[in-house]
C-alpha cells in the first residue's frame, strides 16, 4: 500500500516514481500509477445523450472542456448532426482557453519550481512576485474566456449537442479581445523566464501521434497521424492506440509502431510545425525546437509556443465571431441507433471518445482513451534511458532522481484523468 | 495577519484528494485577483498537486473526492485522527457525486468487466461520501465548488466564526437575475430543490440546474416530482436528474 508520502507531487492524480540507482546501475525504474479507477465507461451505460457530456466533463477538472468537446463531437457524429460555423468557432475558442489555462498552470505551477530548485510556487511568489503575477494574469485571461464562453471555468455547461445555450455578448467579446492583445507581453516575459533555464539534455527517439492539420493547426477532429508515417481515419482510433494492460498500472497503456508513443504539445508541434502561427514558430526557433525533436523536456517549450499560437488564433476567431448574430443556437438533434467517434487535441494530447447509442438516444457502450494513458508507456521507457544516460555521465543518484521527476512532470501527466 | 486589531495565528491547512477530477482543488488556484490574499489566510503545508515535501501537523484538512477503495478508507481515517477540522470539499466529498453513478449497478463484477475486461482491478462495491466513513465538520458544496463561497467558509473557519449556509433554493437567485424560468421553455430544472450559493450559474446560462449542490434546507421533494410530471417529464427523466450527483434520494 502506498502512503501519502510516496505520491509524486505537482502532478494531477496519484502516481509514484520508484527508481533505484545503485553505483551507477539501475536496480529498478518504475513509473507507477496507483490512482483509483472510477469506471466512467460503465457509469455512462443507459445515460441519455443530453447528460453524457456533463458527466464526462467530470473525468478531469483541468481538461473538462476537451472532454465535453470530444463527447459532443462523438454524439453528433453518431446522430449525423452538422453544426453551424458559429458553433464551431466558439468551440475552438473554448478549447483555446483551456489550452492556455492548462499550459500556464503547468509551466508556472508545476514545471517552473523544478528549474528554480523550489518545492512549489509559494517561495517563488514570495521571491519573484513579478513571475507570479504574470502567471496569475495569464491564467485569469484563460479563465475569463472559459467563464464568458463556457458559463464557468471548469465543467462548462453552455456547450451542448447541436450548438450553444448562450453565446457571449459583443461587449464581452471585445473585452476578451483586448485582454488577449495585452497578454502577448506577458507571454514574451514568460519566454524570457524560460530562456534563462537550462533544459536538461536528453534524447530518445520515439513515435509522435497527433491530429493532422490541413489548413489550420489541428484541435478538433480530422485525420490521425504519427511521425512514423501512420495515417488513420478518426473512426479508426482503436488501431491508433491498441490499448493494453500491465501489472504496474491501474491505467491502460497504448502502442503503435513501436513499444510506446508520445502525444501532447511536442507531438502536435513535431507533426504540424508548418501550421503554427509564425510568431509561435519564432519562439520555437529561439529555443532551437525543430521537428522532429526527441527531447521530452522540450514539451515545456512546445507548450509555451502553443500559448503564443493560441492567443493569435483566438484573436482571429473573435474577430470572425463579431460578425455573427449572437442569439443562442441549436440545430435539431434526432437521436438514432449508432456509434460515433470524436478525436480532439486536449492540452496533454489527443483524446478519443466513442459513444454508441440505442434508438432512444441512450448510451449502450462507450469508450474513452485519454492522453496520459497513451503517454504512460513512453514515460516509462524515457525514464529507463534517462537513468542509464545520466549514471553513465557520473551523476549522483539523488540528482538523477530529481531529473526523473522533472521528466515525468514535463509530460504534464494527468493521472486522475487517465484512470477514469 | 491581523483581524479587528488582533494578531491571528494562521491555521495550518492541508489539501487531500481522493477519487475525483481534482476540479475543486483547481478552484483554489483560480480567482486570481485575490489568490495571494486568500492563501495568506492559512499556512498551506500539504497540497500534493502544487507542493513538494508536505508536512503532517495540519489543523484543517480539506478533503476532495469520494471513497472508492479500502486504502482510501484507511487514508481518510488517518487524516481524521491528525486534524482538528475536516472539511468535505466539493460535491464528490459531500455526497459521492458523479462517482456514485457506479452504485446504480448491483453487479460490481459487471462494472469491472465493462471497463477493464478480465484484467483484475481493485475497487469497492459501493462508492462512499466522506461522512459515510468519518465525521465531517464542514461541507463545501458544488461541482465544482464556487470560489467566493469557498473563501467565505475558509474565512469563517480561520477566524473561528460561525458560517451560515444558505437555506433557500437556486430559484431565488435565478428569479433575482430575472431569467425566464426554464419550465416555461419546456425544460426540466432542479433549481427549486437545490441549495443556493452558486449564483444560479446554470439557469443563467440557459441550462437546467442539475442539482450539483444538493438539497436546500427544506426541499419539498415529493411535491416537486409531481410538478415535474405535470410538466410532461417522465419518471425516468426526473430520476436521471435526481441521481446525477447522488445528492437527492430518489426513494423516500
Ligand atoms: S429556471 Fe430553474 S432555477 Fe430558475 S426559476 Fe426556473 S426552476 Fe428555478
Ligand atoms: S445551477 Fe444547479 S447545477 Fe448549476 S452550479 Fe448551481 S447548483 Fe450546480
Amino acid at each position: 500500500m502506498h502512503s501519502e508520502k510516496d505520491y509524486l507531487t505537482r502532478v494531477e492524480g496519484h502516481g509514484t516514481i520508484d527508481i533505484k540507482v545503485k553505483n551507477g546501475r539501475i536496480e529498478k525504474a518504475e513509473w507507477q500509477v496507483v490512482e483509483t479507477p472510477r469506471f466512467f465507461e460503465a457509469m455512462m451505460v443507459d445515460k441519455h445523450f443530453d447528460e453524457v457530456s456533463l458527466i464526462v466533463s467530470r473525468i478531469c477538472g483541468i481538461c473538462s472542456i476537451a472532454h465535453v468537446t470530444t463527447s459532443i463531437r462523438a454524439t453528433e457524429r453518431a446522430f449525423g448532426v452538422a453544426v453551424s460555423e458559429k458553433t464551431e468557432i466558439f468551440r475552438r475558442i473554448l478549447m483555446n482557453a483551456e489550452t492556455i489555462q492548462s499550459h500556464i498552470l503547468h509551466l508556472y505551477f508545476l514545471a517552473l519550481p523544478d528549474f528554480l530548485k523550489a518545492g512549489s510556487i509559494f517561495p517563488i511568489i514570495a521571491k519573484n512576485r513579478n513571475a507570479a503575477e504574470i502567471a496569475l494574469r495569464l491564467k485569469k485571461l484563460a479563465n475569463d474566456m472559459c467563464d464568458v464562453v463556457g458559463g464557468r471555468n471548469t465543467h462548462p455547461m453552455t456547450m451542448i449537442v447541436g450548438g450553444f445555450t448562450r453565446f457571449p455578448s459583443k461587449e464581452n467579446i471585445l473585452i476578451l479581445r483586448k485582454s488577449l492583445d495585452n497578454s502577448v507581453s506577458d507571454l514574451i516575459e514568460t519566454s524570457k523566464i524560460f530562456m534563462s533555464f537550462k533544459i536538461p539534455v536528453f534524447e530518445r527517439e520515439t513515435e509522435f501521434v497527433s491530429l493532422k492539420g490541413i489548413k489550420n493547426y489541428p484541435w478538433i477532429g480530422g485525420e490521425l497521424v504519427s511521425s512514423d508515417g501512420v495515417l488513420k481515419n478518426e473512426n479508426d482510433y482503436k488501431s491508433m492506440t491498441n490499448e493494453f494492460m500491465a501489472d504496474w498500472s491501474t491505467s491502460k497503456l497504448a502502442k503503435l509502431s513501436r513499444g510506446s508513443f508520445a502525444v501532447g504539445a511536442l507531438a502536435r508541434i513535431n507533426n504540424n510545425f508548418n501550421l503554427l502561427h509564425p510568431k509561435a514558430r519564432k519562439i520555437c526557433d529561439n529555443f532551437k525546437l525543430r521537428p522532429v525533436c526527441y527531447n521530452p523536456f522540450m514539451n515545456n517549450i512546445a507548450q509555451l509556443a502553443e500559448c503564443f499560437h493560441v492567443v493569435y488564433e483566438t484573436i482571429e476567431l473573435l474577430d470572425k465571431a463579431l460578425d455573427f448574430d449572437l442569439s443562442p443556437e441549436k440545430v435539431e438533434v434526432k437521436p438514432k441507433k449508432g456509434k460515433g467517434v470524436g478525436a480532439v487535441e486536449a492540452p496533454r494530447g489527443i483524446l478519443y471518445h466513442c459513444n454508441e447509442y440505442n434508438e432512444k438516444g441512450r448510451i449502450v457502450h462507450s469508450d474513452f482513451i485519454i492522453p496520459t494513458g497513451q503517454n504512460h508507456a513512453n514515460i516509462r521507457e524515457d525514464l529507463n534511458k534517462l537513468v542509464k544516460d545520466y549514471s553513465k555521465k557520473g551523476y549522483p543518484d539523488k540528482e538523477i532522481e530529481l531529473l526523473c521527476q522533472m521528466l515525468v512532470r514535463s509530460y504534464d501527466p494527468c493521472i486522475s484523468c487517465s484512470v477514469h | 495577519m491581523q483581524y479587528l486589531g488582533v494578531d491571528l495565528v494562521k491555521p495550518k491547512a492541508a489539501f487531500f484528494d481522493f477519487s475525483s477530477c481534482e476540479g475543486c482543488q483547481l478552484q483554489i488556484a483560480n480567482n486570481e485577483s485575490n489568490l495571494l490574499d486568500f492563501i495568506s489566510l492559512m499556512e498551506v503545508i500539504n497540497f500534493r498537486e502544487i507542493l513538494t515535501g508536505g508536512k503532517d501537523d495540519y489543523e484543517i484538512a480539506f478533503i476532495e473526492g469520494s471513497i472508492t477503495r479500502d486504502d482510501e478508507i484507511n487514508r481518510v481515517k488517518n487524516i481524521r485522527e491528525k486534524t482538528k477540522i475536516l472539511v468535505a470539499f466539493g460535491t464528490c466529498a459531500c455526497f459521492g457525486g458523479i462517482n456514485k453513478l457506479k452504485n446504480k449497478f448491483n453487479d460490481i463484477e459487471w462494472v469491472k468487466k465493462e471497463v477493464y475486461g478480465n484484467y483484475p482491478v481493485e475497487t469497492n462495491d459501493k462508492v462512499l461520501a466522506i461522512d459515510e466513513v468519518v465525521k465531517v465538520d464542514f461541507y463545501i458544496y458544488g461541482c465544482p465548488v464556487n470560489k467566493p463561497e469557498v473563501e467565505a467558509i475558509v474565512q469563517s473557519i480561520a477566524l473561528g466564526r460561525e458560517f451560515r449556509y444558505l437555506k433557500h433554493p437556486v430559484c431565488f437567485r435565478c428569479k433575482e437575475k430575472q431569467n425566464i424560468c426554464l419550465y416555461e421553455l419546456g425544460k426540466i430544472c432542479m433549481g427549486p430543490l437545490t441549495r443556493a450559493g452558486c449564483g444560479a450559474r446554470c439557469p443563467s446560462n440557459g441550462n437546467s440546474c442539475i442539482g450539483c449542490r444538493g438539497p436546500a434546507a427544506e426541499p419539498n421533494i415529493e411535491f416537486m416530482k409531481k410538478i415535474m410530471k405535470k410538466n410532461g417529464f417522465t419518471e425516468r427523466q426526473i430520476r436521471d436528474k435526481f441521481e446525477l450527483f447522488s445528492a437527492f434520494k430518489w426513494e423516500k
